[in-house]
C-alpha cells in the first residue's frame, strides 16, 4: 500500500450565490501520509473548513465541486456514488465540529449515537458494540463509561462531549481524521489536554490528522506539516518547525509576527499588526489576493502566483518570498503543555 | 412527579371555579327564557309560576350558590326545553362529538406527517410545493364553506356519501359507536373530512416548518458525517426532533377539535354536542348552556395535564429538570 | 454551517425583504389579489350596480334569479344572480367584502395594541405583574376561539360593534403571549442593560428599543390574524350569531344559501364562499412568505 494515504489535487469549491460566486477553495493541492498531522490554518473565510467539508462530500447547494481530485489511498471521492460515500463517512474518514453541543444530539442518548456510528459501517450485535463504545469511552480518558453512555449531551461539560466526539470518531478506527477548530469552543485548560489526547491517539493508532484552526500556537506542539490558507488559496506548506521559525509567505510572516509573543513591546505599545483587511471573497483583486496588504507586493503580483515546490519540501504561492529575512527570531510558544 | 401533578390539579381545581362563576354570571345574565319557553297568551300567574318553577326568581348569588351545591353532587339542572338532566342530555351527546374528533385528528396526524416531512425535506420540488400551497388551502377555507362544498360534491352531484345524520351505530360497553357499521363509517367520511382538513394543514406546516429548520442543524450535518443514510437521519433524528413540539400542538389542538365540531356538527346534521349547544344558545336554554361549558372547560383542563405530561416524557430535558426540582 | 461567511453587500434590510417576498411568484399573485379586494371593498358604495342594505332597493320577486338574468323592471343585470331576498349577489360580495375587511382589520389593529400593550408590561415589569397578566393570557388561550367569541356574542347580541369586540376580546391574548415572549429575551440582552443604564424613561425604553426588534414575526401574525378574524367572523354569521340580517357579511349570504344547494340554485351560496376564499388565501399567501422571508433561521 502506497504510504500516500490522501491526494488532494487542484481541488475548487465555488458557492454560486445570489451575489455572485465564492471560491470558497480556489485550486487547494496538499497530501498527506499515513499517520501523519497536518496543521490547517487561516482565519475566518480563507476556507480551511470548506477544504474539509469538500473532502467529506458534505458540501451543499449553493455550492458545489468543480474541480480537482480528492484521492483516498487512489481512489477519488468525488468518483462516488452517495451510497458509496456513506461509506467511507464515518469509517475510512471521520470528522469533529467545533462546538459538540450542537453536533450530538440532543434528544438522543449517547449509546444512541455511539451505536449508531458502527452499525452503520458493520454488522455488530448490540452487546458488542455497546463494548466497543465502552472502551472508546474510556479510552478519551471517560470515568465511569456505563453510566455515561446512558445519559444525554447535555448532561456533560464542554471538554466531555467533544472527548465524546473524539471517541466516536475512532471508533471504526479511521485512517483519516479531519478535525475542525475542535478547542476553539473550550476552555484554555481543556484545549491543551484535548490537543494532547489526540495527538497521543493518532499517534498510537496510526491515524492521519488534519486539525483545522485559526491558531498558530495550537498547531507548533502538534502537528508535523502546517498549511497556510488565505482568501480560498493555499499560500504555504512545509514542516511545522521550518515554517514557523522562517516563515516564506509575508502573510505567514505577518500572522507570526502579530502573535504577543513574538512582540517584544513593553506595556502599552501597539502589536505588530497586517495592515488593512481581508478581501471580500467576492470582490477579490485579480492577481495574488494578498497584494493589498503585502509591503513586499509590486506590479509582478497582479498576476496569479503558482504554487513553487521548493527542495526543502517547503511549498509557496509567492513572486517575492521572505526568504531573507530568515535572521528574525521567530518563536511560536506551544500550545500543548502536556499531558495534565 | 406526584408533586407537579397535585399541583397542577389544584391549579386546575381553581380553573375550574372561576370559569363557573363567569359562565353562571354570563349565562345567566342573558335575556329571560321563560320568554321564550311560555305560550305568548300565558298571563302573569303563568309567568310567575314557571318563573319561581325554576328558581328564576331568586337573587343572582343564591342561584349560583344552589347551582354549586348541585354541582358538586353531579346535578347540573335541568333542561329548560327537555326537562331532563341537562349534564345527562351532554353526555350522551358526548360519544358522537368525541368519536368525530378522534377521527379527524387521526387522519390529521396520520396524513400531516408524511406530507409534511415530504415538503420539508424537497421544499423546492413540485410536490413539496403543491402540498404548501395545499396546505394553505387547507386552513383559509373556513370550516363550513368546506362542509358546503363536500356535501355538494360528494352528496348532490356525485350521490357517493350521505350528507346528514350519524347512520347506524353500535354500542360498545354502553356507549354508541358508529364506526363498526359500515353505514356509521360512510356517514362519518365527510363531516370527519371537513373537521380534519384545518389540522392536517396545520401539521404539515409544523412539520415541514421544523423539519426544515431540524436539518440545518448541526447534528444533522453530523450525522452525515459519521456516514449514516438518510432514512436513519430522518426516521430517528429529525423526527424525534420535531416530534416534541407537534406533540405538544396535537394535544392543545384536540381541544380546539373539539370546540370546533360545533360547526361541523350544524353543516352535517351531526347529533353530537356542538349542534345542541347552538340549539341550546338559540333558545337560551341555560342549564344546558352551563352544563356543556362546564363539560368542556373539565375537558380541556384533562386535555392539558396529560399534554403537560407527554411532553415531559418526550424531552429528557424537560423530564431530568423536573426530577432534579 | 456548509456555508462560506457571507461577504457584506449593499443591500438594506427593506431591499432584501422586498427581493426574497417577490421571489416566489405565488406569493406575488396573492398580494396582488389582496390589493385588488382591498380595492373593491374600499369602493364597494361605488361600484355596487345595488345597495344591497337598503330594503327600499330590493324586489322580492326577482329572487333566486340565476347568474346573468335580468331584472324584473329590465334596469340591471344580475351578473352573478340573486339570493332569497331578491338580493343582487355581485353588490352583496361587494358590500360583504367590505365589511369583512373592515371587521378583520380592525379587530386586529385593536386586539395587537392591545396585546402588545400587555406583552410589553409584562416582560418589561416582570414579577407580579408578569405573573398575573400571563395567568389572564393562558387561561383565555386554553380555550377555543370560537367558544369564547360563540359565548361573547351570545350574551352581546348582533352588531358590527359587537363582533369586533368578541374578536379582539379572542385575538389579544395571542400577541400578549407573544409579544411577551419575545420581549423577555430582548429584554436580557445587553443593549436593554446599556439603555436603563444610561437612566431613560422605562417608556422610551420599550418603544425604542424593546418595541422594533419584536415587530418582525408581529408582522407576520398579525396578517394571519387578520385573516383568521375574517374567517372567524364569517364562521359565527353563518351560525346565525354576528352580523344582522340586514347587513349580510359573506358569512350570512351562505348561509342563506345553504338550503338551496341540494335544490341546484348554488350560486347562492358559492359566489360568496368564493369571494371570501379569495381573501382569506390572499391574505394566507402573504403572510406566509413574510414569515419564510423574515425568519433569520432559515436564511440561506
Amino acid at each position: 500500500m502506497s504510504p500516500q494515504l490522501l491526494s488532494v489535487e487542484g481541488l475548487r469549491t465555488h458557492f454560486f450565490t445570489r451575489h455572485g460566486v465564492i471560491r470558497a477553495v480556489d485550486d487547494v493541492s496538499f497530501s498527506l501520509e499515513r499517520g501523519q498531522i497536518m496543521g490547517l490554518v487561516g482565519e475566518s473565510g480563507s476556507g480551511k473548513s470548506m477544504t474539509g467539508y469538500s473532502i467529506m462530500g458534505l458540501i451543499d447547494a449553493p455550492g458545489r465541486i468543480v474541480e480537482g481530485r480528492i484521492l483516498l489511498q487512489g481512489r477519488d471521492l468525488r468518483t462516488l456514488s452517495e451510497a458509496q460515500m456513506q461509506a467511507v463517512r464515518g469509517d475510512r474518514v471521520a470528522m469533529i465540529f467545533q462546538d459538540p453541543m450542537m453536533t450530538l444530539n440532543p434528544v438522543l442518548r449517547i449509546d444512541t449515537q455511539m451505536l449508531e456510528a458502527i452499525r452503520a459501517h458493520r454488522a455488530l450485535g448490540h452487546r458488542a458494540a455497546l463494548a466497543e463504545a465502552r472502551e472508546a469511552l474510556a479510552r478519551v480518558g471517560i470515568p465511569s463509561p456505563d453510566e455515561r453512555l446512558r445519559s444525554y449531551p447535555h448532561q456533560f461539560s464542554g471538554g466531555m462531549r467533544q472527548r465524546v466526539a473524539i471517541a466516536i470518531a475512532m471508533l471504526n478506527k479511521p485512517d483519516l481524521i479531519i478535525a475542525d477548530e475542535p478547542t476553539t469552543a473550550l476552555d484554555v485548560t481543556i484545549q491543551g489536554q484535548i490537543l494532547h489526547e489526540m495527538q497521543t491517539l493518532c499517534r498510537e493508532s496510526g491515524t492521519a490528522l488534519i486539525w483545522i484552526t485559526h491558531d498558530l500556537s495550537v498547531i507548533a506542539g502538534l502537528a508535523d506539516t502546517i498549511s497556510v490558507m488565505y482568501a480560498g488559496k493555499l499560500v504555504e506548506q512545509g514542516a511545522v518547525d521550518a515554517v514557523l521559525s522562517h516563515p516564506a509567505h509575508p502573510y505567514t510572516r505577518g500572522l507570526l509576527r502579530s502573535l504577543p509573543a513574538n512582540n517584544n513591546t513593553a506595556r502599552g505599545q501597539a502589536l505588530q499588526q497586517i495592515p488593512g483587511m481581508t478581501p471580500s471573497l467576492l470582490d477579490l483583486p485579480p492577481g495574488c489576493a494578498f497584494r493589498t496588504r503585502c509591503e513586499r507586493a509590486d506590479g509582478a503580483c497582479a498576476a496569479d502566483p503558482p504554487a513553487v515546490h521548493r527542495d526543502d519540501g517547503r511549498s509557496l504561492r509567492c513572486f517575492h518570498p521572505c526568504d531573507d529575512d530568515t535572521r528574525s527570531t521567530l518563536a511560536v510558544q506551544s500550545g500543548a503543555p502536556g499531558p495534565p | 412527579m406526584l408533586v407537579f401533578v397535585i399541583r397542577r390539579l389544584m391549579q386546575s381545581a381553581l380553573v375550574l371555579l372561576v370559569m363557573s362563576v363567569l359562565v353562571f354570571a354570563g349565562v345567566f345574565a342573558i335575556g329571560n327564557p321563560v320568554d321564550i319557553l311560555i305560550n305568548p297568551q300565558a298571563d302573569q300567574a303563568e309567568i310567575a309560576r314557571l318563573t319561581a318553577a325554576l328558581g328564576l326568581d331568586q337573587p343572582l348569588w343564591r342561584q349560583y350558590a344552589v347551582f354549586l351545591r348541585q354541582a358538586a353532587s353531579g346535578d347540573l339542572g335541568n333542561s329548560f326545553v327537555y326537562n331532563v338532566p341537562a349534564i345527562g342530555l351532554i353526555l350522551e351527546r358526548l360519544p358522537a362529538t368525541l368519536e368525530l374528533a378522534v377521527c379527524a385528528m387521526l387522519i390529521a396526524v396520520l396524513l400531516g406527517i408524511p406530507l409534511g416531512l415530504w415538503a420539508g425535506l424537497r421544499p423546492d420540488s413540485i410536490a413539496g410545493k403543491s402540498i404548501m400551497a395545499g396546505s394553505i388551502l387547507g386552513f383559509s377555507l373556513p370550516t363550513f364553506w368546506v362542509g358546503l362544498m363536500l356535501i355538494m360534491v360528494f352528496a348532490v352531484q356525485l350521490g357517493w356519501l350521505p350528507s346528514n345524520g350519524r347512520g347506524e351505530t353500535r354500542e360498545v360497553f354502553g356507549i354508541t359507536l358508529s364506526f363498526l357499521t359500515r353505514d356509521g363509517l360512510a356517514h362519518m367520511v365527510l363531516p370527519a373530512l371537513n373537521l380534519a382538513l384545518f389540522k392536517l394543514s396545520l401539521i404539515i406546516r409544523l412539520t415541514r416548518a421544523g423539519t426544515r429548520e431540524a436539518m440545518q442543524q448541526d447534528y444533522v450535518r453530523y450525522a452525515r458525517a459519521k456516514g449514516l443514510s438518510m432514512r436513519r437521519i430522518v426516521g430517528v433524528h429529525v423526527l424525534k426532533n420535531i416530534m416534541v413540539p407537534i406533540c405538544t400542538v396535537i394535544g392543545l389542538e384536540f381541544g380546539s377539535l373539539i370546540a370546533f365540531a360545533i360547526v361541523t356538527e350544524t353543516v352535517f346534521a351531526w347529533p353530537g354536542m356542538g349542534k345542541l349547544i347552538i340549539d341550546s344558545i338559540n333558545v337560551l336554554d341555560r342549564p344546558v348552556i352551563v352544563a356543556y361549558l362546564c363539560i368542556t372547560v373539565i375537558l380541556f383542563i384533562v386535555i392539558n395535564l396529560v399534554v403537560d405530561l407527554v411532553y415531559s416524557l418526550l424531552d429528557p430535558r424537560v423530564r431530568l429538570a423536573a426530577a432534579g426540582n | 454551517m456548509t456555508q462560506p461567511q457571507t461577504p457584506q453587500t449593499e443591500e438594506t434590510p427593506a431591499r432584501r425583504i422586498a427581493t426574497d417576498f417577490a421571489a416566489s411568484h405565488l406569493a406575488v399573485a396573492g398580494l396582488a389579489t389582496l390589493l385588488l379586494i382591498l380595492l373593491l371593498a374600499l369602493l364597494a358604495p361605488l361600484i355596487s350596480p345595488q345597495n344591497p342594505y337598503d330594503l327600499a332597493q330590493l324586489d322580492v320577486l326577482d329572487s333566486r334569479l340565476a347568474p346573468g338574468a335580468q331584472s324584473g323592471d329590465g334596469k340591471m343585470t344580475y351578473w352573478l344572480g340573486t339570493d332569497d331576498q331578491g338580493r343582487d349577489m355581485l353588490s352583496g360580495i361587494f358590500y360583504g367584502l367590505r365589511i369583512s375587511m373592515l371587521v378583520g382589520i380592525s379587530t386586529t389593529l385593536a386586539a395587537l395594541a392591545i396585546g402588545l400593550a400587555a406583552g410589553l408590561t409584562a416582560a418589561y415589569f416582570g414579577g407580579r405583574t408578569d405573573s398575573i397578566i400571563m395567568r389572564v393570557v393562558d387561561m383565555q388561550l386554553s380555550f377555543p376561539t370560537i367558544l369564547v367569541a360563540l359565548i361573547l356574542l351570545a350574551l352581546l347580541g348582533q352588531g358590527t360593534g359587537k363582533i369586533i369586540l368578541a374578536l379582539v376580546v379572542v385575538q389579544w391574548a395571542y400577541y400578549a403571549r407573544t409579544v411577551r415572549g419575545i420581549a423577555l429575551v430582548e429584554r436580557r440582552k445587553e443593549y436593554i442593560e446599556a439603555a436603563v443604564c444610561l437612566a431613560l424613561s422605562p417608556l422610551r425604553i420599550v418603544f425604542r428599543h424593546l418595541l422594533p426588534n419584536c415587530l418582525p414575526p408581529l408582522i407576520v401574525i398579525a396578517t394571519v390574524q387578520v385573516a383568521a378574524a375574517i374567517a372567524l367572523e364569517a364562521t359565527l354569521s353563518f351560525l346565525g350569531l354576528g352580523l344582522p340580517i340586514t347587513e349580510p357579511s359573506l358569512g350570512l349570504l351562505i348561509a342563506n344559501g345553504f338550503s338551496y344547494l341540494l335544490s341546484g340554485k348554488y350560486w347562492i351560496s358559492f359566489f360568496p364562499g368564493l369571494a371570501l376564499l379569495l381573501a382569506i388565501v390572499s391574505i394566507n399567501l402573504v403572510a406566509d412568505r413574510l414569515r419564510d422571508v423574515l425568519n433569520p433561521r432559515l436564511q440561506k
